[in-house]
């Protein structure tokens, strides 16, 4: 068996990228939408950890941005979220194609 | 071992992803995208990032899916009716391309890397709390600050967003 190398770790990534990126494009629930956004700061990560082991242990630099990416995700579902709920109070709805506030 | 341990927690994670954007209902695709952030703390682990692994599920599987949770029963979001006027050709088109493209990625990956060194559960280096916390507060102690600041705004914006007005 051919052992697991970087770039399994880089297609599992591309592949969470790709699945998020058509959440996001397809999907109509904001809620839903956020979660595929998620997902796709997740692929980063999986991409950064794997670089970060590829270039030696001593080299943590990937790691700690990792962990900036994390810290940023929370920091976006929390306001993100927020947005949500100050919208739902003023339109009633959570479905993307429904607010065209800004539409002519 | 490892080869099977990534297998399995590589097709997990790629199943519920899936199974996230296909759901009707988002608490579905909230448990779904639980399963996702699990494999991949394991797939954290097989890389020697401990710090990250924990830190995975504490805030994503705890904290982040708790809110997502809280807000979808808060606004009781339904399903969504069924998108009007599909393109044909996008569905045939779409897998095909994807799957080439997912190939064709992971093929230039392998060329570009010279030396594949093999991943092996167990060689944890370089990954624990204490070469972590080391490295933050040392080498990025200016990222980490501002990180701070931007927490705060954080908090005070999902606030000021989520309150009721008062007259």
């Amino acid at each position: 068996m051919h052992p697991i190398t970087t770039a399994h770790y880089v297609a599992l990534s591309a592949a969470l990228l790709l699945i998020g990126t058509l959440g996001v494009l397809t999907r109509r629930n904001i809620v839903i939408i956020l979660m595929s956004i998620e997902l796709i700061l997740n692929a980063a990560n999986i991409n950064l950890v794997a670089f970060s082991r590829y270039w030696g242990p001593e080299n943590m630099n990937g790691q700690i941005f990792a962990i900036f990416v994390i810290t940023v995700a929370v920091a976006e579902a929390a306001v993100g979220l927020g947005i949500l709920i100050a919208l739902f109070r003023n339109k009633e709805t959570v479905q993307a194609d429904e607010i065209d506030l800004l539409k002519w | 071992m490892d080869v099977i341990l990534f297998l399995l927690f590589a097709a997990i994670a790629v199943a519920c992803g899936v199974n996230l954007v296909v759901q009707k209902h988002p608490i579905a695709s909230a448990l779904s995208l639980v399963g996702v952030m699990g494999s991949l703390a394991v797939l954290y682990l097989l890389l020697g990032a401990e710090f990250i692994a924990a830190a995975q599920v504490i805030v994503y599987a705890g904290a982040i899916m708790v809110l997502f949770l809280f807000v979808i029963m808060l606004l009781n979001a339904g399903g969504e009716p069924k998108t009007p006027g599909k393109s044909r050709m996008a569905g045939l088109l779409g897998i095909p391309l994807m799957a080439v493209l997912l190939g064709l990625l992971s093929y230039l990956v392998q060329r570009a890397l010279p030396k594949p060194a093999g991943v092996t559960f167990g060689a944890f280096t370089g990954g624990k709390p204490y070469d972590v916390g080391k490295a933050i507060f040392t080498e990025y102690m200016l990222p980490f600050e501002i990180t701070s600041v931007l927490i705060l705004i954080a908090i005070l914006g999902a606030i000021v967003l989520a309150r009721k007005e008062i007259d």
